[in-house]
């Protein structure tokens, strides 16, 4: 599902995020990646779904080279990932319901449909009651649970998720990784930025220090 | 196809809804926009009813045609019945010699001097008005009238003529001019504001890119933002233009028949009210095109 073949990451004025990393996730399994912070995992998962692109090496996701797509083609590649950002990426004007609906109006799903689909995955995060709340109306995990809803609508086949636990009280971090782990266990492929690794117990663990991956 | 529909559909209505979420806002660029296009717009209707404007006797050109001092009655006679079969013509006046004298004698500056003459020195006239008044098919009448025996001159008075036309075109050139400027302001006042737009809604437009929105995605509802404010203009303007024509309707009707001619103010139509909704809006849509290509790469960090 994601391979990486020796790939860096250097940004102006040369400060190298990551250094010759290779490692391979395959389909349905799930992958945490930590490391302290700055080593890397942020930049890493920008570089799966075409937000960063590589100084050198090659990132492949399903086979396609994500450094060698044109503008024009990225959207595409966005559309099969579903990601949750670290600062979640809420839009404060729309309520639950809208945001969770932004990824099908992008892929132009069918009105009804797509209603259905806002609502299973609200139902899914436990949030069906909330759909009318705008973001600042919820806690921080309902928040957290809202980026996923929207993550996951599209029904994709990867999930990226950027420290989805951080600022999260134990239970409601627990909570939220159960969520993620529900998604791997229908099929989803996951891989999670996170410095919390004991809440996915049976997770593969990539270990990131300043850049570099360690065996 | 359904698909693509909704896309636009979606977009419409977020444009509306943006439209309708900051309503003081979105009056102020709308009365702006109608303005900026009442000025020409209007110009415009006024020159179209000018171009209508038709002289009633005293003011519509004339053709005088002066018959030699040695021509007597029958050769006047003669000569109106040529010019009564003239298809081009549509009235004759004739001046006997003394009525002219006659009329002469009563201006008190002239008399003494008429008087001292041995003999009537006015030849016999005629005051035409052509069928046709544009000016070249009068100066072909003079031409040809030019040509007769016994007319010793023929004179058109066609200075009025001259001066309404060069009136009229410049009025034209004028709303021209008017219309060009006032059409880059509206480009200008549309890019403006899509431009506040784009800066107001760049979380919008940096997570739409993050999930997979593509340019024309995210570019979508701003069009129909701009779109929308040109055709909201463009109604401004025709309601501007189409009561300024009742106010003014009277009162400029007054003024004219003051000069003992017509002029009816005439409300935009159909086809250009509809050419007024289509340029604004399509105006608007320009504005907002050019804002986009300018601002929208950069604020969406993609």
């Amino acid at each position: 599902m994601i391979r990486f073949d020796r790939v860096s990451k250097r940004y102006p004025p040369g400060v190298d995020a990551l250094s010759d990393v290779s490692f391979e996730v395959a389909e349905r399994e799930m992958v945490l990646v930590s490391g302290h912070s700055g080593a890397g995992k942020s930049t890493l998962l920008k570089l799966i779904a075409g937000i960063e692109t590589s100084t050198g090496g090659a990132v492949l996701v399903g086979g396609q080279n994500v450094s060698g797509l044109s503008r024009p083609a990225l959207p595409y590649l966005r559309r099969r990932i579903g990601m949750v950002f670290q600062d979640q990426k809420l839009l404060f004007d729309r309520n639950a319901f809208e945001n969770v609906m932004l990824p099908l109006s992008i892929t132009g799903f069918p009105r009804r449909e797509a209603a259905q689909r806002v609502r299973a995955a609200l139902d899914k995060v436990g949030l069906s009651s909330r759909e009318k709340a705008r973001p600042v109306m919820l806690s921080g995990g309902e928040q957290q649970r809202l980026a996923i809803a929207r993550a996951v609508v599209g029904r994709p086949n990867l999930l990226l998720a950027d420290e989805p636990t951080a600022h999260l009280d134990a239970d409601t971090a627990a909570d939220v990784a159960r969520i993620f782990m529900e998604f791997n266990d229908v099929g989803v492929t996951v891989l999670i930025a996170t410095y919390a690794g004991d809440l996915f117990p049976g997770a593969r663990r990539l270990q990131l220090e300043h850049g570099r991956l360690l065996a | 196809m359904r698909g693509w529909l909704a896309q636009h559909g979606e977009a419409a209505r977020l444009a509306l809804r943006r439209l309708a979420t900051a309503p003081l806002n979105s009056a102020l660029y709308l009365l702006a926009i109608g303005v900026a296009l009442a000025l020409p717009a209007g110009g415009q209707m006024l020159l179209a009813s000018a171009q209508g404007l038709a002289g009633i006797t005293s003011a519509a050109p004339q053709i005088t045609v002066f018959m030699a001092a040695s021509a007597d009655r029958a050769m006047a006679t003669e000569i109106e019945s040529r010019l009564k079969k003239r298809g081009d013509i549509r009235r004759i006046q004739f001046l006997p010699r003394e009525e002219t004298l006659a009329r002469m004698k009563a201006n008190p500056g002239l008399r003494d001097v008429i008087e001292a003459l041995a003999a009537n020195p006015f030849p016999d006239a005629f005051v035409l008005t052509a069928a046709d008044e544009g000016l070249r098919a009068q100066e072909q009448i003079v031409a040809e009238l030019r040509q007769w025996p016994r007319i010793e001159h023929v004179q058109l008075d066609s200075d009025w003529v001259r001066r309404l036309d060069a009136l009229l075109e410049l009025g034209r050139t004028a709303v021209r001019v008017l219309g060009a400027l006032l059409s880059a302001g509206l480009i200008a006042i549309s890019f403006s504001i899509i431009r506040m737009q784009v800066l107001t809604h760049r979380a919008e437009i940096e997570v739409s890119g993050l999930l997979g929105a593509t340019d024309g995605f995210i570019r979508r509802p701003f069009l129909y933002y701009g779109f929308l404010l040109g055709l909201g203009g463009g109604i401004v303007a025709w309601l501007l233009v189409g009561a300024a024509v009742l106010w003014l309707r009277a009162p400029l009707g007054e003024l004219v028949r003051l000069y003992d001619l017509t002029l009816v103010l005439q409300a935009p139509g159909m086809r250009d009210s509809a050419l007024l909704l289509a340029f604004a809006a399509g105006l608007g849509w320009l504005g907002a095109i050019i804002s986009l290509r300018q601002h929208l790469r950069q604020k969406s960090g993609l």
